[in-house]
């Protein structure tokens, strides 16, 4: 299928503004998904609020968008129901972290079969750049205008402690590990998490001197290194990609099912 | 084969009537005094397939169920006051985008953490008016666990039919109190299926036009038909709009459906109001204290008959006007501060009749508090 | 039969709730009668004093709540301080002799019984202190048949406890048949 078939296009043009980096996201969350070969019909994407969320809008899948930071708690009604469906979630940071922050460490938790793309581009996009839990020390914001003294979640390592069992980084820049990554977090049997760097021009970059959209994405280049390389052996200050932890752990909904054999069991 | 006679109380006589209706998914949190919902669900949806979930909180819940019912199940969750506060943005959630589901609140004291484990029905108008914007909502009550089955079996029907949300309103008495109750055979009471779109695969579905009769057919998640939901105001596809007419369609859409079939939505039961010239209207546990009064007063040759409410929003107003045309006076009989009342004062001929007989203080309001309102309104003292 | 309202009194721990749900259930489903039961709820149920209220008829059932029971039992002093007072003139007030002292005479028929004494002399386990108090309940009044209670004990008590709780009935019986005048 061609990246095309995904896409609505009665629904476009799109919201994001020039530079964005979701546009990148969404283009390699379908390059992931055709490359897997998922049949539309079999994937669910359910969103909370914020630039990120729209994505649902734009592909062709059935397509849930929520309110904000919820997504979770809806796509977790949907997956127990359905749990043969592939069930994925595109978050902003402030979405994930901040106001659905109880229920992402919960999903992940539960370990239940969910796939989660937080995109990160550390702002409050769509209200028109606040700063958000993965903002930082020291970011100017419309509402840190003496620059923010709040400072940010490691997603990776939130994510890990709260029980998620498959936990990856990745940035705009480096497209071809992001499709890779998002196809194994999709494959990945219980709750996945893929942070993915993603750039706003608008509002992030614009308020901390950060260049336009070409030198964001060049940013995430320089700042980022394979994880355990040598060169953050070298420049501790350096931002890992890659995968952190994959593994095989007992899923959600399929413990559920094993909860209905003992109960059918004691009831015939 | 399982006993149908039962001696239960009224939280599980809520659940038996969900099981009756076809409930596959529930999803909630602990919260006195809905928590024996929960738990009487945990062991009993696995058994026949379905499935359970403690969600991680009450917000959690509500946007669960929903995601549930979008794949065609029918859903439920059960919380009290605290926790349909926490519920009140995803409610609007599930109006919004017309997915069926049923929220049970069994009330307590409030406002906030109140008298958790005391009666009250102070939730009357948080249900109607609790989540923001302009809306129309379904709620139902019952004041006895026969009454309480049906109402419960009837949400469910009424969810499907109108695709919306409906609430139950309990209590803390008739939540807690246990009586006899009767399952009714399968196949008894009728019961709604989803009405599911007839529209074939590769075809143009529709997920918010309306047919002609003003349902909309549903398609579930998973199905040949991939649509978009969304809280935002939408087309007929299903995507954000922000054209005038559009959303002005929309808002008038949601609230018709129900607001139109007002007097199809109400339920309620009337005792001895054939020649009755005093009128007590109630609803929930208070109604049992009301009867009691009218039984008892009728035996001393009073003209006093008591139209208990099943269906409190919408509000039947013209069934409430008609039964009151010949009253001289009206009490309404409630646990708050005159909610339910003031929807009386606007929905009859002479407002200056309808009284309040109520009690605030965590007690169920009893037969003696009745009359001696009915001996104050007749100027004869207490 | 005439409308029979009940009182239900104690602390948490003694079972009181739980002889109540018995007693009306065993009205309804085994012995066609109507009941309703309700309890007070909360940290009362924990430990403090507890209450539950039961109402027997063969009509129907409204207003569900006690406000003076035709039989008051009180398992504590505390429980019996509280509620001595709201007995129906004439009633019944079963009292046990290990618990409770009776300080104010009222207008009903005391009977000071050693139910806990008994269950511990006869089975040595206080958790069958209810059953057996509701077993004198029965020798007394004869409120619903001893074929019911059994039938809801067998339908509720697991099966190892069974035995022992039949007993305490019995006993209770017994005791029951003694003190009715």
């Amino acid at each position: 299928m061609a990246v095309k078939d995904f896409i609505r296009e009665r629904f476009f043009p799109h919201l994001w503004c020039p530079g964005c980096g979701h546009g990148i996201v969404m283009n390699n969350m379908i390059r992931a998904i055709e490359k897997l070969g998922v049949s539309k019909n079999d994937i669910v994407m359910v969103s909370g609020i914020g630039c990120s969320s729209r994505i649902t809008g734009y592909l062709d899948f059935h397509t849930l968008h929520t309110i904000h930071g919820r997504a979770l708690a809806f796509a977790t009604g949907v997956k127990m129901s359905r749990p043969e469906l592939n069930v994925i979630i595109p978050m902003g940071d402030g979405d994930a972290l901040s106001i659905g922050g109880n229920h992402f460490i919960h999903a992940a938790r539960r370990n239940i079969d969910i796939t989660a793309i937080v995109m990160n581009n550390r702002i409050y996009g769509m209200t028109g750049g606040q700063y958000s839990p993965l903002s930082g020390f020291g970011i100017n914001a419309t509402t840190a205008p003496y620059t923010s003294i709040d400072n940010d979640f490691d997603v990776v390592k939130l994510s890990i402690a709260a029980g998620a069992s498959f936990v990856a980084r990745t940035t705009t820049y480096h497209v071809k590990q992001m499709a890779d990554i998002i196809a194994q977090a999709i494959l990945h049997k219980g709750f996945s998490v893929v942070e993915i760097m993603s750039q706003c021009p608008t509002y992030f970059g614009r308020k901390n001197k950060q260049g336009n959209a070409v030198e964001m994405i060049n940013s995430y280049r320089i700042n980022t290194t394979p994880k355990g390389s040598k060169a953050k052996k070298e420049n501790p200050s350096l931002i890992e990609r890659g995968i952190f932890i994959q593994e095989e752990r007992a899923e959600y909904c399929k413990e559920y099912d094993k909860i209905i054999q003992r109960a059918t069991k004691g009831n015939k | 084969m399982e006993n149908k006679i039962k001696f239960v109380q009224g939280n599980e006589a809520c659940v038996e009537g969900a099981l009756y209706a076809g409930l596959d998914f529930f999803a909630g949190y602990p919260i006195t005094p809905s928590t024996e919902i929960a738990e009487i669900l945990s062991a009993r949806l696995p058994q026949k397939g379905g499935k359970f979930i403690q969600m991680e909180d009450e917000i959690a819940s509500m946007c669960a169920i929903i995601g549930a019912s979008l794949t065609g199940k029918k859903v439920l969750t059960a919380t009290s006051g605290p926790g349909f506060s926490l519920m009140q943005e995803s409610l609007g959630y599930a109006i919004m985008t017309e997915i069926p589901s049923i929220i049970v609140n069994v009330q307590r004291g409030g406002p906030s953490t109140g008298i958790p484990t005391h009666v009250s029905q102070g939730d009357v108008n948080q249900t109607r008016w609790g989540t923001h914007g302009d809306h129309a909502i379904i709620t139902m009550t019952a004041s006895n666990h026969p009454d309480i089955f049906l109402v419960t079996v009837d949400a469910f029907n009424i969810a499907e039919t109108y695709r919306t949300p409906v609430v139950l309103l309990f209590d803390e008495v008739v939540g807690h109190m246990r009586e006899k109750l009767i399952i009714p055979e399968p196949g008894k009471i009728p019961l709604v299926e989803r009405l599911r779109t007839s529209v074939r695969d590769g075809t143009d579905y529709h997920p918010y036009l309306a047919r002609e009769d003003g349902r909309l057919p549903m398609s579930d998640f998973g199905g040949v038909h991939r649509y978009n939901v969304t809280g935002l105001a939408h087309d007929m596809w299903g995507f954000p709009t922000d054209t005038p007419k559009v959303a002005h369609g929309l808002l008038r859409h949601l609230v018709d459906k129900i607001e139109n079939n007002v007097n199809k939505i109400a339920r309620y039961k009337e005792f001895y109001l054939e020649d009755a010239d005093q009128i007590l209207i109630s609803y929930g546990a208070s109604a049992r204290s009301a009867l009691h009064v009218v039984e008892n007063l009728r035996k001393k040759n009073q003209k006093i008959g008591l139209l208990e409410l099943q269906t409190l929003w919408p509000f039947p107003s013209a069934i409430v006007r008609e039964k009151c045309l010949k009253a001289k006076y009206i009490v309404v009989v409630e646990m708050n501060m005159g909610q339910i009342r003031t929807s009386v004062q606007n929905a009859v001929e002479h407002p200056e009749r309808v009284f309040l007989a109520n009690r605030i203080d965590g007690v169920m309001i009893n037969p003696t508090d009745i009359k001696n309102i009915l001996r104050l309104i007749k100027g004869q003292g207490v | 039969m005439t409308r029979c309202r009940i009182v239900f009194s104690g602390s948490g721990g003694q079972g009181v709730i739980t002889a109540a749900i018995i007693l009306a259930e065993a009205a309804v489903l085994y012995d066609n009668l109507i009941a309703v039961q309700t309890q007070a709820y909360g940290a009362a149920a924990r430990g403090g004093s507890t209450r539950s209220d039961v109402i027997i008829a063969d009509t129907k059932i409204n207003y569900p709540k006690v406000t003076q029971p035709n039989i008051l039992v009180c398992l504590t002093q505390e429980s019996y301080s509280k509620f001595y007072s709201i007995i129906r003139p004439g009633g019944l007030l079963i009292t046990d002799s290990r618990y409770v002292q009776t300080q104010k005479r009222v207008d009903a028929r005391q009977k000071e019984i050693p139910i806990y004494e008994t269950v511990m002399e006869k089975i040595g386990k206080p958790i069958v202190f209810n059953i057996c108090m509701l077993g004198t309940l029965l020798g007394i009044t004869g409120l619903v048949t001893p074929f019911s209670i059994q039938k809801v004990l067998e339908n509720r008590i697991p099966p190892e406890f069974l035995e022992l709780n039949q007993k305490a009935l019995k006993i209770g019986l017994a005791m029951g048949k003694k003190y009715s005048d």
